[in-house]
């Protein structure tokens, strides 16, 4: 057993008689279950793979705390203001790890859609999350999932009840503002249920600089033909270690289409496992990771085809500047009556540096035998001839470059659908290519200046 | 404008131009002909600045000043246009922003403000009504999936934006079927001006039929072995490069 499984079971040990629901005996259960898996899984050999990780085996008890209580309310205006011009959504806080709220954790619309803390849902409408809470087994195969499991403290719970087209965006943002280190464990539920919409944004990012190590868990699960668009921004200070374990599982006619962008990590590593388990599913994924320093950012995708007549579609890029690592595994497994699958993978990756480092693996695994699959993966540099070729009509070197590796990473953003935020995503992205952007200067927040002067 | 003395140029250690002297001024339009292999685009690649060719002996002068030290966009900057043989692709860059930014670093580069917003639609629109281009493609990123003319034409496109005081076009002609020779011959034509060259490399006489020349020269072994008024480039077409080697072939031998 390595030190941080040892101060993961030393958390769990002291803090579960305070965890939320801890009274509740399906959910001490799931805990347990949590806990089981947990202690069975090798982290020596698993901490291994990255020198940052590594560090995690010399935690001790002191390097992070959960916080048990959720912070007193203050109005979220007070310290947060979201900077995407014309964006109009419903807006749901967490701060250290907790859902801000002035004593409503949860609210039902008249239209039948619910939005608020998990725990607040498991009270109230406890037909409807634990169901979706408990059969998830998916712990076997994942450590951090596990940990979330044992350690979970509250989280976002969306439903979107059948026939109901959510028009506004629902966004979550998950800020941290402690002088502590802390540890968080979310765990977020999206319920879709059939024929509805839902458009769902969600940003993380840190206000100060303060090591923090998150890890969420995020459940999806869509009904018959139901759609969700989900957007992801992550911009986070160098020394946060953030987990975004997202498990999706879709029923006929649904369809996914995610679109994540990392501005700025410690280490981050964004998972995203997706069951198409009745046909004519469709899940779109689309990536984009700007990394540099040391600043190190996994992707990880399993796509499960487990039967007929679905598609699925990747396409991640990513640039790594000075010695910053990125890793993109793709999985796809094409089950044996999972005929006429169409799935399709793509990673383009651009290294500045010689000793920025990017891994590519995709993986297509197929056993039924009427399929389109394709895969393609390309690390490289800025392409010297058009740089030439841009130089020669007066741009400068770094003009050049910025214009070629604006280009590259614009092509995710454009993916994007709603036009205030990709019009932001695009700034940021020029920002963060020009060095202008980093976690200080807070991008899409303007808390920054606000929380500094309180503090 | 432009003076090229004894300029010996090799690639990877193989000599390619063999003491080339050229001299263009202010008004004039050279035309630089010859076989394949003879050294021509190499020609235009060291005055672009491409750096895998070693300039082993000679100078460039250019407006007083020694073009050989001179960054390849301050080439630019300082006035000169180079029409390459193959433009690159660059997906994702949109003419219209390649061009905006082309434009703003020439201008500050010679102490003008940068045009407004209007004023540089204006330009753009003007401009591509000289090489027929369509306003849809100049939306579309730079040569991507351009066919052969739409990308001689950009060059030309491009030519007209930056208003260059030399311009070098390498094989433009190449891959043209006549309309288009007629589109790009007519933008090149255009732009003439008493203050500014060109230099038109060519294997074919073809485009001498728009574009007029003052001057032919022939670019053989890495020299130039004739130069001679326009009626020169007939003389080619006509008979061929065979004379002009054995013209050359027996001078070496003397």
């Amino acid at each position: 057993m390595t030190e941080f499984s040892q101060f993961i079971q030393k958390i769990y040990s002291d803090t579960k008689a305070q965890l939320p629901d801890c009274e509740n005996k399906t959910i001490l259960r799931l805990r347990e279950k949590g806990k089981e898996y947990f202690d069975e899984i090798d982290f020596s050999s698993l901490l291994k793979h990255d020198k940052r990780l590594e560090s995690l085996q010399h935690l001790d008890a002191t390097s992070y705390q959960i916080e048990l209580q959720p912070p007193t309310y203050r109005p979220v205006e007070e310290y947060f203001k979201c900077k995407v011009k014309n964006i109009d959504t419903q807006m749901s806080v967490f701060l250290n790890g907790w859902f801000v709220h002035d004593h409503q954790p949860l609210v039902v619309s008249p239209d039948g859609l619910i939005v608020g803390s998990i725990f607040a849902a498991l009270k109230q409408f406890p037909e409807l999350v634990l169901p979706y809470l408990t059969t998830n087994n998916r712990d076997k195969k994942n450590e951090m999932f596990a940990m979330n499991k044992m350690l979970f403290n509250d989280g976002l719970f969306i439903y979107v009840p059948d026939n109901l087209i959510v028009e506004k965006p629902i966004q979550l943002i998950s800020l941290i503002d402690t002088a502590k280190n802390l540890l968080i464990n979310n765990r977020n539920m999206i319920v879709l249920g059939k024929n509805s919409s839902l458009t769902f944004v969600q940003c993380d990012d840190s206000i100060h600089y303060q090591k923090s190590f998150i890890n969420n868990a995020t459940d999806i699960h869509l009904s018959e033909n139901s759609e969700l668009f989900y957007y992801k921004m992550e911009n986070k200070d160098p020394d946060s270690l953030l987990f975004n374990d997202v498990h999706v599982i879709q029923k006929s006619h649904s369809s996914f289409y995610s679109n994540a962008m990392t501005f700025n990590a410690g280490f981050l590593k964004n998972r995203i496992d997706v069951n198409l388990t009745a046909p004519f599913a469709s899940a779109k994924l689309y990536g984009l990771y700007l990394v540099d320093k040391q600043q190190h950012v996994d992707s990880q995708i399993f796509i499960d085809h487990q039967v007929p007549d679905c598609e699925s579609y990747q396409l991640y890029k990513g640039i790594a500047d000075d010695e910053a690592i990125a890793n993109f595994k793709g999985h796809v497994i094409v089950r044996p009556d999972a005929q006429r699958t169409l799935a399709s993978q793509t990673n383009r990756n651009i290294t500045l540096t010689d000793e920025a480092r990017i891994t590519s693996q995709p993986f297509l695994e197929i056993y039924a035998d009427n399929v389109k699959c394709n895969h393609g993966t390309t690390v490289g540099q800025l392409d010297d001839a058009a740089l030439f070729y841009m130089r020669s009509r007066g741009i400068c070197e770094r003009n050049a470059r910025m214009l070629l590796m604006f280009a590259f990473a614009n092509e995710i953003a454009n993916y994007i659908k709603i036009e205030s935020l990709q019009t932001r995503y695009k700034e940021m992205i020029r920002k963060r290519l020009n060095g202008e952007l980093t976690v200080c200067d807070q991008c899409v927040l303007h808390c920054t200046k606000f929380l500094k002067t309180e503090l | 404008m432009l003076k090229i003395e004894n300029l010996h140029v090799s690639i990877k250690g193989k000599e390619i131009l063999k003491g080339v002297n050229l001299e263009v001024k202010k008004g004039e339009v050279h035309a630089i002909m010859g076989p394949n292999g003879t050294g021509k685009s190499t020609l235009a690649s060291v005055v672009a600045g491409k750096e895998i060719f070693d300039v082993t002996a000679g100078t460039i002068t250019y407006k007083g000043k020694n073009l050989l030290e001179m960054p390849i966009e301050d080439r630019a900057r300082e006035g000169i246009f180079i029409g390459f043989q193959y433009p690159v692709e660059i997906p994702g860059v949109s003419i219209t922003n390649f061009m905006k930014t082309a434009l703003e670093e020439i201008r500050r580069y010679r102490g003008l403000q940068p045009l407004t917003e209007i004023e540089f639609r204006k330009m753009m629109k003007e401009k591509e009504k000289i090489v027929e281009l369509t306003e849809k493609l100049s939306n579309r990123s730079v040569n991507e999936g351009f066919s052969g003319g739409e990308k001689k034409r950009n060059e030309i496109f491009q030519m007209a934006m930056l208003e260059p005081e030399l311009a070098i076009l390498d094989e433009t002609d190449s891959g043209l079927d006549i309309d288009a020779l007629r589109i790009v011959a007519n933008g090149v034509n255009q732009l003439k001006s008493p203050d500014n060259a060109s230099i038109v490399i060519t294997h074919y006489q073809r485009l001498l039929d728009y574009i007029v020349p003052d001057f032919v020269h022939v670019l053989f072994d890495g020299t130039i072995v004739k130069s001679g008024p326009k009626e020169l480039a007939l003389e080619l077409e006509e008979k061929g490069y065979d004379w002009i080697k054995a013209e050359y072939e027996q001078r070496k031998k003397q």
